[in-house]
């Protein structure tokens, strides 16, 4: 076996990452130790077979013709005032971007069509309460939110970007707080529409999870009803501060989604 | 580290904090990002092993790519472009296949491996680039990923650390166990067809 204390030192020396005195005393061990010399000897063997290989998997034709169409399309999707996206394959990219565009058509008739199954058949079935339905259209919009591209209206960490994105958007200032800090950093925001009403979603992340925060005024909604409870694998939990209902709702687990609410209500 | 975090950082060229795409950033994109367009494939396919997959993950990387493209720093674009790529796979793996991902974190799921059948066998003396994809294949997520960006991406530790996210010494002790698990599925391998005649 592989002396413990050199097994690690050894990729290093192996990978050329070693300073020099680390590297001589490397050297001098495998003078005397025949096991690491030989462990050297197979991984300098697996390392030519890699570079022999066919391992390196090259991107297939038409993605990146592909992949310019999407963005081409993500181009007139931000600034259309500016009217075509200026490119030299216009022809290739507009057949692209309207593969494309009936591609998020598809997308967007396949939730349409969730959200009237979800609409019709749900309260039907099971006659369950208003703040069950309310729960399940929150955690409907954090799904939702989750799909490619629906995340973010407004790209930013920056607290004093997102809030006055809002304006104008919504009859209240909803507020915008980033937790970078306690590992929470705020990533964006989205205009939602929950209860019959345009509410303000914000986004955060914790490592790969996002935590969606909901936002309206108190109203004559259902949101007294709304339970912290765990639906569909997400867990959810509401509360009410400055007069405006908040409800957070991510598939984070629920001990660090409890945390993350105590620091946003500080 | 995450991908969105990439867009704190503004750019030198951009006017705003989060700069509009438009044409102008559509062309400085295509010059310094598109150009790695196969590492980032290379690093979706073997992260979530399947082409269709890779292709739908690669498709979204770059279009997250374009929209922070105003935090890129400049410098190279390669790592930069594999870090988002990175993240992007892991959340279509955490998405998709939630199982998968766990388990294969699960170092004791793997651990038990039988060792090569005895001492003798213990030198690797060729490999086939056939056995090396179906025992790189099998090596778990995070042995997998920093044996691609080594050795097939050539980064360096601190390139790997700071994609992924963890100390250089984690790098290393990474690749020196994801090694040695290859080399022990080679053993084995090799010992399999051997008993087969082959």
């Amino acid at each position: 076996m592989v002396c413990d204390d050199n097994a690690r030192l050894l990729h290093g020396y192996l990978d050329g990452e070693l300073d020099l005195v680390r590297s001589l005393e490397i050297e001098e061990h495998l003078k005397i130790c025949p096991d690491c010399a030989q462990e050297l000897w197979n991984q300098q063997t697996l390392r030519k077979a890699f570079r022999s290989s066919n391992l390196y998997e090259r991107a297939p034709a038409g993605l990146a013709d592909r992949i310019r169409g999407s963005l081409a399309l993500e181009t007139a999707d931000a600034s259309p005032e500016t009217g075509a996206p200026a490119s030299k394959k216009a022809p290739v990219i507009t057949l692209t971007s309207r593969r494309a565009t009936w591609n998020w058509l598809a997308v967007a008739a396949a939730i349409l069509l969730m959200f009237t199954v979800t609409w019709r058949i749900v309260p039907g079935l099971s006659g369950r309460g208003n703040s069950d339905l309310l729960t399940q259209e929150i955690v409907s919009s954090h799904i939702r939110s989750l799909q490619p591209d629906h995340l973010f209206d407004v790209q930013s960490t920056d607290q004093h970007t997102v809030k006055p994105w809002f304006n104008g958007k919504l009859d209240f200032s909803p507020p915008v707080r980033d937790l970078a800090e306690d590992g929470y950093p705020l990533v964006g925001g989205r205009l939602d529409y929950v209860d019959h009403r345009a509410v303000a979603a914000l986004v955060y992340q914790r490592r790969q999870h996002f935590i969606n925060v909901f936002i309206w005024p108190e109203g004559k909604g259902k949101e007294e009803a709304l339970r912290m409870k765990s639906v569909q694998g997400y867990n959810m939990i509401p509360w009410e501060a400055n007069g405006m209902y908040h409800c957070a709702v991510s598939d984070l687990n629920s001990g660090e989604l409890q945390q993350f609410t105590e620091l946003l209500r500080k | 580290m995450n991908a969105l975090a990439v867009c704190r950082v503004e750019g030198p060229s951009s006017r705003m904090p989060m700069a509009t795409p438009n044409a102008g950033t559509a062309g400085r994109f295509e010059q310094t990002v598109m150009p790695h367009l196969d590492a980032a494939y290379n690093l979706a396919r073997w992260l979530v092993r399947n082409t269709h997959d890779a292709e739908d993950v690669v498709q979204e990387a770059c279009l997250r790519a374009f929209k922070f493209f105003g935090g890129f720093q400049g410098g190279d674009a390669r790592p930069w472009l594999l870090k988002i790529v990175r993240n992007t796979s892991y959340s279509f793996l955490e998405k998709n296949r939630p199982a998968m991902l766990s388990e294969e974190f699960d170092e004791r799921v793997h651990a038990q491996d039988a060792p090569p059948p005895d001492a003798e066998a213990t030198m690797v003396r060729s490999v086939e680039s056939r056995m090396l994809r179906e025992a790189l294949e099998e090596l778990p997520v995070n042995f997998r990923e920093v044996l691609v960006l080594r050795e097939l991406e050539g980064l360096s530790y601190k390139e790997i650390a700071e994609l992924i996210g963890i100390p250089i010494g984690t790098v290393m002790s990474s690749l020196a166990r994801g090694r040695e698990r290859l080399r022990d599925a080679l053993l084995r391998a090799r010992a399999k067809e051997g008993t087969r005649g082959l």
